[in-house]
């Protein structure tokens, strides 16, 4: 009964901060709605009881990727409305693409069964242990793979970070 | 089941009184230590040997007159010092701060929430606290402020990283995220201190940056910056930010002694018989020597070394305890690997 609250809660202000993060003026404002989207979805993931995954997202997403945004915004102070106003075509350009993705989404969703997830709380993927041994056992190359992809997306930006020719 | 949830309350309350408290006489112990170091009194007129003096401190604060600039967005204004202060007593939620007390023959942990991934939660925690300063930093809408708070972000992503990888022995060596295993293992004289030198070398030079302590204080530079991120403050929104370096020195102090030092352990202590309570009391002071030393040595450091220039900052953070870092966690895997 409780965790239902908590549930609601948490829904109703990650579609919130959500909405918010496109409605606000100020980019520095969008930014921190999308923080608090971000914070909200770990809570989702704690009642799900996944607390490893809920404490990675808050590092990754909240402290790291985040922080990085906001520190972009913060530079270039973004703040004034300097953004040259669009013409016509591109909003509406931009409102068919948007509309036909959405189609394609509710396509998909309304052929898709949802099955009902096992128990979390006996299962515990979540939890620490379980995850580890998932993942450095039963998806190691994956796993790896996707370590090296990180490393080369890192060589790829310092790369094109750096001003003189190599 | 509810005198579990009255205890935690309890406890949360009495963790909270005591890091204000800490806090507060920080503050006079600060300036005590600086007048030592430099030959001098230190505050002494406010009652005996000064000790009302944070009490007049905090009243001077409060009664300040609440200046805001004109320009500055107002909600994010007032949100920076608070996120500061939330963001500070956060950590303490995790950290074990004794041995199981024993009333009416139940044992209730002296630890807010034993979550099975408690280094994870202090470092997230670590991670957003940046939030607070850059946040007021941008509001102040100050060339000055901003300056500060840029420094401040993009020191604190530069520490964070060395400081997790110095974590990873410990966790390594343990096996486990939850702080109240770490300090179970490192019972008696056992401390990961004497294992892991390097490690608590490298997080001891991080913690320094993440707390924006002298000499890494660069978001607060008053030779470059007037007075950094929170120039634009006044009354108990400065106070606020003030307030919360001291939580910080003190929190970090309780990690640095849960990790490395032994937490509440020391050698011999669990052999005297005492009985629980008076034992949990006798360790909880230990952890308490111990994070006053830490409190000590940030002090010490501060009066003793002159600040940094920020590119020294970043070279230190960059090219010297990263790789040291990774270097220490190869070499503990080796070790590790060979010993199984």
């Amino acid at each position: 009964m409780f965790t239902q609250y908590i549930f609601h809660f948490l829904s109703v202000m990650a579609l919130f901060s959500a909405v918010m993060m496109l409605a606000s003026k100020k980019p520095i404002h969008s930014v921190l709605f999308l923080t608090l989207t971000f914070f909200a979805i770990a809570g989702h993931y704690v009642l799900l009881n996944a607390q490893f995954l809920a404490v990675v997202h808050v590092i990754v997403y909240a402290g790291a990727i985040m922080v990085l945004f906001l520190f972009t915004v913060m530079l270039l102070n973004l703040n004034k409305d300097e953004r040259s106003p669009k013409p016509m075509w591109v909003n509406i350009m931009a409102f068919i693409a948007g509309g036909m993705l959405m189609l394609t989404l509710i396509g998909i969703f309304r052929g898709y069964e949802i099955r009902s997830l096992q128990d979390p709380m006996t299962t515990q993927i979540g939890l620490v242990k379980n995850l580890g041994k998932v993942l450095y056992h039963d998806y190691l190359v994956p796993f790896e793979l996707s370590s090296v992809l990180f490393l080369t997306a890192m060589v790829g930006a310092v790369l094109l970070g750096k001003k003189e020719q190599l | 089941m509810v005198t579990q949830i009255i205890y935690k309350t309890l406890l949360a309350s009495f963790i909270l009184v005591l890091s204000l408290l800490v806090a507060m006489y920080s503050t006079l112990i600060e300036r005590k230590v600086a007048g030592w170091f430099q030959d001098r009194h230190g505050p002494n007129r406010a009652g005996p040997w000064g000790l009302l003096q944070p009490l007049a401190d905090g009243v001077k604060l409060f009664f300040k007159e609440e200046f805001m600039p004109g320009s500055a967005d107002k909600l994010l204004y007032i949100l920076g010092p608070s996120l500061t202060m939330f963001v500070a007593l956060l950590t303490s939620a995790v950290i074990p701060w004794g041995p199981d007390l024993v009333i009416n023959g139940t044992a209730y942990p002296m630890q807010v929430a034993d979550v099975n991934i408690g280094i994870l939660f202090v470092f997230a925690i670590l991670s957003i606290g940046v939030y607070g300063i850059m946040i007021g930093g941008w509001a102040s809408n100050n060339k000055y402020a901003l300056l500060g708070a840029v420094r401040a972000s993009s020191q604190m992503i530069s520490y964070e990283l060395a400081m997790s990888l110095s974590i990873i022995t410990i966790v390594m060596m343990t096996g486990s995220l939850s702080m109240r295993e770490i300090v179970a293992q490192q019972q008696g004289f056992s401390w990961n201190i004497f294992y892991q030198p390097l490690g608590f070398l490298i997080f001891l030079i991080c913690a320094f940056a993440e707390t924006n302590r002298s000499p890494f204080d660069l978001p607060e530079c008053e030779t470059e910056l007037v007075g950094g991120y929170h120039t634009e403050y006044s009354s108990m929104k400065l106070g606020f930010y003030l307030f919360a370096e001291y939580i910080n020195m003190f929190i970090s102090g309780a990690v640095m002694a849960t990790l490395f030092l032994g937490g509440y352990h020391f050698p011999g202590l669990d052999k005297l018989g005492l009985s629980p309570n008076v034992f949990a009391f006798v360790s909880f002071m230990v952890l308490f020597t111990k994070i006053t030393f830490f409190g000590f040595i940030y002090m010490w450091i501060r009066w003793t070394l002159p600040r940094f220039r920020y590119d020294q900052l970043m070279k230190l953070g960059w090219k010297s305890l990263i790789p040291l870092a990774i270097l220490n966690v190869v070499i503990t895997g080796v070790v590790i690997l060979l010993n199984q």
